[in-house]
């Protein structure tokens, strides 16, 4: 099995603290691979890291074999890499349709073509019913799900979804984790960054976890949520399963 | 469903705006030479605005010098002329093309080291300040006397775009609905929406594959280029062009005045804010030179542009659509609250 992406090393410091501390992973092409940890373990900048939002302080990202960290953004995401942002960016003077179409300008300057990915994209997390709509007319849920059509536009090969589920009530939840399962079986390699453990059992066939910036564990969720360095780090030290 | 809503109102839209410029057609072959030399202003700026327009309601690029790409364009237009005997259709040609790589290099040189928004305003009047003092020192080009057009022999002559005061309210009026309907198509075009989501969120846009940088470099390039040919015409309907006027500051506020007080982004906004605020602008002009209060103008010029803002900050153009519902807001999209989502 080949890896699609592979971060190597991975350190990130800002003033005062190393945000992502020498973290290592893979991604297997066609999977769905959680980052989890507590608030601030630095899993929003190995995002942006990826996404090449940030530049590291060392380390290596490799997409498909190809160094990623000294590409800008929008060179990533043509490369096939889409991201999301955890506090939402909606093109706020465009309708959700036209926000969807962005995206689709990376690969195609076609205005019908970029429309009808958009309406695929809008259709796939359940949006299509409010194409029309204004940004600031839709629910935080809806936003989220914005994001995530926004990101399926520019055709990824990898996904990369921050909290896309955080503020969802169970059912929505349980929705978009078909929608997922969907995208994976098409092919689609997923990395989420998802708080709710329930979510993250059913969704992702790898966990990684981070703390402080470190990578303590990584394995399939039911060794993941079984290992004491997690608990210890959600819980507190001094906490033995 | 959606589609066919999108066509209709498509239609609608265009026809609003054939039967606008048309009204403003009727309007030109009726009225007196006040007022047709005042409109054919209007409208000139109207078309500047909206190159103006482009670049800031759409690109997202705050210009507040866009004297210098007007000046450019009438001084390639008259130098040409003037001194050459070429006709303007070339200067004009000519003109665009300089202005357009004055803009990009202007833009790729700011947005490279990283001069943005305000800054990059800031730019914007140093560079048309330098270009104004420089034009005024240059002697070649007749300095601070400017250079000055020979009346026009017939009333009509449009290989050399020469003729009477009606016959550039017309020239003026095809330049204005070229702008209404250029900014539209644009609006809707790849470039269209790229420039409209980086305007929003530079940030986001690039994460979505939006290359930014050259985008900006673009708009800019664009901007400063349909600019130069509205500068052109303004050069030829004036019949003399001074640096003072033609790249002062007094140009880059009119060049904004109508988008602003019109509607930023919109197709029709430079068109009303310019109808609205130019003719105020002479009207308190002329109050003010009977009454010896010189400066009464730009008074007039501030008071409007801070009603505006306080009550309609989307410009006036935006909040007519939105009492009359009918026509959609072009450039910024559909405005869903007066739309039925059809599914
Ligand atoms: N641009 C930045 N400048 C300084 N510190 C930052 C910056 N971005 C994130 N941090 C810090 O890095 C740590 C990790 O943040 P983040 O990656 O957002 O965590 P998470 O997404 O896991 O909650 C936090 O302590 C945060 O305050
Ligand atoms: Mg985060």
């Amino acid at each position: 099995m080949t890896a699609l992406l592979e971060v190597k090393n991975l350190t990130r410091a800002f003033v005062g603290l190393v945000a992502v501390n020498d973290v290592s992973f893979s991604l297997q092409a066609g999977r769905i691979t959680a980052l989890i940890g507590p608030n601030g373990a630095g899993k929003t900048t190995c995002f942006n890291l990826v996404a090449g939002a940030l530049r590291p302080t060392a380390g290596q990202v490799l997409f498909e074999g190809r160094s990623l960290e000294r590409e800008p953004p929008e060179a990533v995401c043509r490369m096939g890499i889409a991201r999301t942002f955890q506090i939402v960016r909606p093109m706020k003077d465009m309708s959700v349709l036209e926000n969807a179409m962005v995206g689709a300008f990376s690969w195609t300057t076609n205005v019908k073509e970029a429309r009808d990915k958009a309406y695929e994209s809008l259709d796939n997390v359940g949006l299509a019913g409010k194409a029309n709509a204004r940004t600031d007319q839709l629910t935080l849920p809806d936003r989220k799900m914005l994001e995530m059509a926004k990101a399926l536009s520019t055709r990824p090969k990898l996904l990369l979804l921050d909290e896309v589920m955080a503020g969802l009530r169970p059912t929505e939840a349980a929705g978009v984790v078909g929608v997922l399962h969907r995208l994976a079986e098409g092919g689609l390699t997923i990395l989420l960054v998802e708080h709710v453990m329930r979510i993250v059992m059913e969704v992702a066939s790898t966990v990684v976890v981070l703390h402080h910036g470190a990578k303590i564990a990584e394995g399939k969720p039911s060794e993941v949520v079984a290992d004491p360095a997690v608990l210890e780090s959600y819980l507190g030290a001094g906490f033995h399963a | 469903m959606q589609r066919t809503s999108d066509q209709a109102s498509d239609i609608k839209r265009w026809g609003a705006g054939a039967l606008v410029f048309a009204a403003l057609a009727v309007v030109g072959g009726m009225s007196n030479a006040y007022v047709i030399s005042l409109l054919t202003i209007v409208l000139l700026f109207t078309f500047m605005g909206q190159s103006w327009n482009l670049m800031l309601g759409i690109g997202g690029q705050l210009s507040i010098g866009h004297a210098l790409f007007v000046g450019i364009g009438a001084y390639a237009v008259a130098i040409l002329n003037i001194k050459y005997g070429v006709t303007p259709w070339i200067g004009l040609l000519l003109g665009a093309v300089i202005a357009g790589f004055v803009g990009a290099v202007l833009a790729w040189l700011s947005f490279r080291f990283e001069v943005r928004g305000i800054y990059f305003a800031l730019l914007t009047i140093a560079a048309a300040e330098f270009a104004r003092i420089m034009f005024g020192g240059w002697d070649y080009v007749g300095g601070m006397q400017g250079l000055f057009y020979q009346a026009p022999s017939s009333a009509i002559d449009l290989g050399m775009l020469r003729g009477d005061a009606r016959f550039y309210y017309f020239v003026a009026l095809a330049l204005a609905a070229i702008g209404v309907a250029g900014t539209e198509l644009i609006s809707r075009s790849y470039w269209g929406y790229v420039w409209r989501a980086m305007r929003d969120d530079d940030e986001a846009a690039r994460a979505l594959g939006v290359r930014t940088f050259r985008h900006k470099v673009l708009v800019v390039s664009i901007s400063a280029a349909t600019a130069a040919i509205g500068g052109g015409v303004l050069g030829l309907v004036q019949g003399a062009i001074f640096p003072d006027s033609i790249m002062g500051m007094a140009i880059s506020v009119d060049v904004l005045i109508g988008p602003v007080v019109g509607g930023l982004g919109t197709a029709f906004g430079p068109l009303v804010g310019s109808m609205a605020a130019i003719p105020l602008h002479h009207a308190m002009g002329a109050l003010g030179d009977a009454l010896g209060l010189p400066g009464l103008n730009s008074v007039a010029y501030g008071a409007v542009l801070i009603l505006v803002v306080w009550f309609l900050p989307d410009g006036i153009w935006p909040s007519i659509v939105r009492l009359y519902g009918a026509i959609q807001l072009p450039a910024r999209g559909p405005i869903p609250q007066l739309r039925k989502v059809e599914e």
